[in-house]
C-alpha cells in the first residue's frame, strides 16, 4: 500500500531545481507529483515517479542526494470539507503528518493527497480503520496512465 | 619530599643548567652556527644582505637579524643545496613528510647523530624511560625521521628496543602482550588505534605490562591523551620535532607534563607573530622559529616551522630549565583571525567529527561584508544523512553551528550543500577562501 518517494537535496543556488529535473528528462522518467519545501538556505524536492529505483540511480549519476521514503496515498473527496474530515479522522488516531501534498490528478469526484507519517504502517491501518481508501502504488501508477 | 609519579631524573645535567650560563653558552653556539651556515650558498647570500656576520653577533637578540628560512626554500634547495659539509662525511639521510611535490632531504653527520640520541635520551628519560625498560617502537621505520629517532634515543638510555614498525594492528597487540614491553613509542592516533583493537581482542591494560608512552609526529589532544591512558593503562607523555632541525627531540614533557622543555641548548627558540615576524609575550600564542645551534650537516637558521604554541619560561617543579612550549594548536598556513579571535579549519573539523550525521567535508569562507567579520561553513551532506523531512536537516545545521560555536566561540553561518561541490584539489584539499582585503 505504500508509495515510494524520492527526496533530493536541493542547494540554494541558480539552476539547481532544474538540473534533477533535467537528470530524470534524460531517463526519460515522468514526474507523477512533487513537492518543495524549502529554506532560504536549502530545499528538498520531493517526487513521486513510477521507477523509483531508476529514477534514483539516474539523479545519483547526476550528483544528486537523493533519498527513498515510504509514503501512502489516500484518496480524498473532493468537496469543501473532504480534506478537513480526513486529517480529523487522522488526529484521532494520534497520528503525526510529516507533510503533505496533492496529485495533479482526480478521478471522478476523488482527489489524490500524499501523507507523509513517521510510521506509514500506523497510517494505513488508521486511515483504512476510518473506512477511507488507501491507494497502492499499481493502482496509482495506473491511474496516472503513461 | 617526592610528589611525583616517579622519580623525576635528569639525563643530562646540561638540562637543568642556570638560565645565565645557558644565554652564554647559547650565544657562542650561535655564533658557531653562522659561521657554519655561512659555508651554505643561500645563507652565505643572505647573510651578505642582511649584513650579518658570526662576529657581529653580540647578543641572542642579534638572532633577529638572521635571515629566515622558509620550507620553499628549503624546498627549492633541492635535493642538497643546504648541505654544508662535505657529501662524504655525511652520516645519514632522512627526508621531510611533503604533502606536495619532492621532499626535503636533511643530513647528518656522526655528531649530529649523537646529539640526536641524546636529546632523545633526555625526553624519554624525563618520561619514565629507564634502562631495564622494553620500548616497543610502532612509529614507520625508514625515510620519516620518528622511528630512526627514537629508536638511538631508547638505546642511548639503555633500555632494550622491539622495533616493531607500523601496521598490522593485531600482531602489534600481541607482541605488546606476549613481550611485555613497558614503554611504547608511536603516533597518538594509532596509539588509539591500538587500543581499540586491544579492546577488541578482549585485551584488557592489566594483561599489558605498559606504563609509558612518548607520543608525536603529529598534534593531539588533552581528550585522546585520557582515552589511550585509560584504554592501555600508560601515562602518555608528548614529544615534539620536526625533520627539517633534527627530528623528535627539540622537546619534551617531564615528570610534571606541563609542556614540552625545548632543548635550548641545541635550538633557539623565538615564538613571533605570523605575521608581522615581531615577538609575542610569554603565554601569547605564536609561530614557532626555531635556529639549529650545534647541528653541523645541515645548519639552519630561523626555520619557520608554522606551528603555532605558545612559551612558558616559568621555573619548572622538576628543576629542567629549558622553556616549556605548549601543544602545537594550529599551524600558520591556515590560521584565521576572526573577530580577533584566532579559528583553524582543524577546530571545525574537530566541531563536525562531534556531530553525528555531519561529514567531516567542508568549506570555509570569511568575508567582511561591513565592519565585522562573516564565517559561512559549508558542509556537505551525505545521502546517508540527507533526510526528506525539513525539520532534521534544520537541527542538524543547527547541531553544526553549535559545536563550532562551543568549540570556537565564534558564531558561524552554515550552509548544507550538494556533495562534491567542496573541492577535492589534488594534494592538500583547499579548505578556506578569505575575501577580506588584506
Amino acid at each position: 500500500m505504500k508509495i515510494t518517494q524520492l527526496s533530493v537535496f536541493l542547494e540554494n543556488k541558480p539552476g539547481r531545481l532544474s538540473h534533477p529535473c533535467r537528470a530524470l528528462a534524460d531517463a526519460g522518467i515522468n514526474i507523477l507529483t512533487l513537492s518543495l519545501a524549502d529554506t532560504h538556505q536549502f530545499g528538498i524536492m520531493r517526487l513521486i515517479v513510477k521507477e523509483p529505483q531508476k529514477a534514483k540511480k539516474a539523479l545519483e549519476a547526476a550528483g544528486c542526494v537523493v533519498n527513498l521514503t515510504e509514503v501512502i496515498a489516500i484518496e480524498v473527496p473532493d468537496r469543501p470539507g473532504g480534506l478537513a474530515d480526513v486529517l480529523m479522522a487522522i488526529e484521532k488516531s494520534a497520528l503525526n503528518v510529516e507533510y503533505m501534498y496533492a496529485f495533479t490528478f482526480r478521478r471522478a469526484d476523488k482527489a489524490i493527497i500524499v501523507f507523509r507519517f513517521e510510521d506509514p504502517d500506523a497510517g494505513i491501518r488508521a486511515i483504512q480503520a476510518k473506512g477511507m481508501n488507501v491507494i497502492s502504488s499499481v493502482e496509482l501508477y495506473e491511474r496516472a496512465g503513461k | 619530599m617526592n610528589a611525583f609519579p616517579f622519580e623525576n631524573k635528569v639525563f643530562d645535567p646540561a638540562e637543568a643548567m642556570p638560565r645565565k650560563e645557558l644565554a652564554a653558552l647559547q650565544l657562542q653556539r650561535l655564533r658557531e652556527a653562522v659561521a657554519r651556515a655561512a659555508c651554505v650558498p643561500f645563507y652565505k647570500k643572505a647573510l651578505a644582505k642582511a649584513k650579518v656576520t658570526a662576529q657581529s653577533i653580540r647578543k641572542l637578540e642579534d638572532v633577529r637579524r638572521l635571515p629566515i628560512t622558509t620550507k620553499a626554500d628549503l624546498r627549492d634547495g633541492y635535493p642538497l643545496d643546504f648541505l654544508a659539509i662535505p657529501r662524504a662525511q655525511v652520516a645519514r639521510f632522512h627526508c621531510s613528510s611533503g604533502t606536495t611535490g619532492k621532499p626535503i632531504f636533511v643530513a647528518y653527520n656522526r655528531h649530529d647523530l649523537n646529539t640526536w640520541a641524546d636529546l632523545c635520551a633526555r625526553f624519554l628519560t624525563a618520561g619514565g624511560l629507564r634502562s631495564e625498560h622494553t620500548v616497543h617502537i610502532a612509529f614507520g621505520y625508514g625515510l620519516f625521521t620518528g622511528g630512526f629517532g627514537l629508536h638511538y634515543g631508547c638505546e642511548r638510555v639503555g633500555a632494550a628496543v622491539l622495533p616493531a614498525a607500523s601496521g598490522n594492528t593485531p600482531r602489534q597487540v600481541m607482541l605488546l602482550k606476549d613481550l611485555g614491553a613497558d614503554v611504547l613509542v608511536c603516533t597518538p592516533s594509532y596509539a588509539l588505534n591500538i587500543a581499540e583493537v586491544a579492546q577488541g581482542q578482549g585485551v584488557k591494560p592489566k594483561d599489558l605490562s605498559l606504563k609509558f608512552a612518548h607520543f608525536g609526529g603529529e598534534p593531539w589532544t588533552e581528550d585522546m591523551r585520557r582515552q589511550i591512558e585509560a584504554g592501555l593503562g600508560l601515562m602518555a607523555f608528548n614529544n615534539y620535532g620536526l625533520s627539517e632541525v633534527m627530528g623528535p627531540g627539540v622537546s619534551g614533557e617531564c615528570v610534571a607534563r606541563n609542556g614540552m622543555h625545548i632543548s635550548e641548548d641545541h635550538f633557539l627558540v623565538e615564538c613571533l607573530d605570523p605575521d608581522t615576524l615581531e615577538p609575542v609575550e610569554d603565554g601569547q600564542r605564536g609561530e614557532l622559529v626555531l635556529t639549529t645551534l650545534t647541528k653541523q650537516a645541515m645548519p639552519i637558521l630561523r626555520y619557520r616551522t608554522r606551528d603555532i604554541a605558545h612559551l612558558d619560561p616559568s621555573p619548572c617543579p622538576c628543576g629542567r630549565t629549558g622553556v616549556r612550549m605548549s601543544r602545537i594548536v594550529g599551524r600558520t598556513d591556515d590560521m584565521l583571525i576572526i573577530r580577533g579571535v584566532n579559528v583553524f579549519p582543524s577546530q571545525i573539523e574537530e566541531a563536525l567529527l562531534r556531530v553525528e550525521g555531519a561529514a567531516p567535508h567542508y568549506f570555509i569562507e570569511v568575508d567582511r561584508p561591513g565592519k565585522m567579520d562573516e564565517v559561512t561553513v559549508k558542509v556537505e551532506v551525505r545521502a546517508q544523512d540527507f533526510s526528506d523531512r525539513m525539520s532534521q536537516m534544520e537541527a542538524l545545521r543547527e547541531k553544526i553551528s553549535r559545536e563550532i560555536h562551543s568549540i570556537t566561540t565564534i558564531r558561524v553561518n552554515v550552509e548544507l550543500v550538494e556533495p562534491q561541490t567542496l573541492d577535492r584539489s589534488a594534494g592538500k584539499a583547499v579548505r578556506v577562501i578569505d575575501h577580506r582585503k588584506k
